[in-house]
């Protein structure tokens, strides 16, 4: 749990969890240099994303230490950006579609308000 | 007249944890956030609502992709350097990601260092992220350049592919490199606060006149991390998606 002192750890943590954003920052770059594509390349670019930004909020921002009230204060807000993300995406297909059905070809559209 | 007595009981008896203390803490009907200063329950709801901020960056950004029937700019080629003859992709980008992980190593240092009140140490640390925050700003000016100048990107449109790409980028990078220039400007305070002993001595702040203390720069750094945990999400989606 917290401190009345403050956040006070032996520097060896951070020191090691540096290490660790190094070693997944390269790995997500050799993701890039090593032409990955499709599925696997969008699944190890948020596998090491997430696993930087646990590490960081976590260990860096010491929220593993702080009280679970501030924890969820902070957390959950963020999580329901995840419904924002699915509205997006739905908005997204959304008006692609409609591109394509009012300015692509064979529309019904006439040609010189595409 | 008496006085109030401050006791502050919230502290002197033992919290209970888990979920229980959610509970517990949140219907106190005190502070919600105890064992915490407030300056940092502040920084951490800030920091929240910046998250939401870029958060509607990134979805829009998202969403101006997906409905675009233009073919999205190859960031792995739009931001490959030429060195020695060779191209490498993404190179300056990595060199910036590894600058901003190294900067946020050397504040998680600063911090724990501040808390031992080692002076001169905290100073150093805090100087030397001011300068790799400094570094990854003039190297994203140096990006800047280079897509404007030689590469014709603009924020309406560039000649590699969908227009939306230049605006997406200069508004997500423009105002990741805008936090990143604030910050550099608050650690030098900061820095200057820790060497002449502010903080020791609880001096009042010039702009707050609250009294000194070591946990502002714990405070500090939360912000500071935070700029670079915006980065591995800006890294993952716009340069390598």
């Amino acid at each position: 749990m917290a401190h009345a002192e403050g956040q006070q750890h032996p520097i060896g943590i951070y020191l090691k969890i540096w290490a660790l954003l190094f070693i997944l920052s390269t790995a997500s770059y050799l993701v890039d240099y090593f032409h990955f594509q499709g599925y696997l390349r969008w699944f190890l670019i948020v596998l090491f994303m997430l696993l930087k930004a646990g590490l960081i909020v976590s260990v860096f921002m010491h929220m593993l230490w702080e009280r679970l009230a501030l924890m969820y204060a902070i957390l959950v807000p963020t999580l329901l950006l995840m419904v924002f993300l699915g509205i997006g995406a739905l908005e997204g297909h959304y008006t692609f579609f409609t591109r394509g059905a009012f300015f692509g070809p064979g529309s019904t559209v006439p040609v010189e308000h595409r | 007249m008496t006085q109030p007595v401050m006791t502050s009981s919230a502290e002197s008896l033992p919290l209970p944890g888990g979920l229980h203390g959610v509970v517990a803490d949140w219907s106190s009907d005190q502070r919600a956030f105890k064992n915490v200063p407030w300056g940092k329950a502040m920084m951490w709801i800030f920091l929240l609502s910046d998250t939401f901020i870029f958060s509607c960056f990134l979805i829009s950004y998202m969403t101006v992709r997906m409905s675009t029937t233009e073919p999205w700019p190859n960031p792995s080629e739009v931001f490959a350097l030429t060195l020695w003859g060779k191209k490498i992709p993404l190179i300056l980008i990595a060199i910036m990601t590894f600058v901003l992980i190294s900067s946020s190593g050397t504040m998680a240092m600063a911090v724990n260092f501040g808390y031992r009140k080692d002076r001169v140490k905290t100073f150093i640390l805090l100087l030397i992220t001011a300068a790799l925050g400094a570094t990854f700003v003039g190297m994203q000016a140096f990006e800047w350049t280079k897509l404007i100048f030689e590469e014709g990107v603009r924020p309406w449109g560039n000649p590699m592919g969908a227009a939306q790409f230049g605006s997406a980028f200069f508004m997500i990078t423009g105002f990741h490199g805008t936090h990143v220039s604030i910050g550099v400007i608050f650690l030098i305070i900061v820095a200057i606060k820790v060497l002449r002993g502010d903080l020791d001595h609880e001096r009042p702040g010039f702009l707050t006149g609250r009294k000194g203390k070591y946990e502002i720069v714990e405070i500090m750094g939360l912000y500071w991390h935070f700029v670079d945990l915006v980065w591995v999400f800006i890294f993952a989606f716009f340069y390598l998606w």
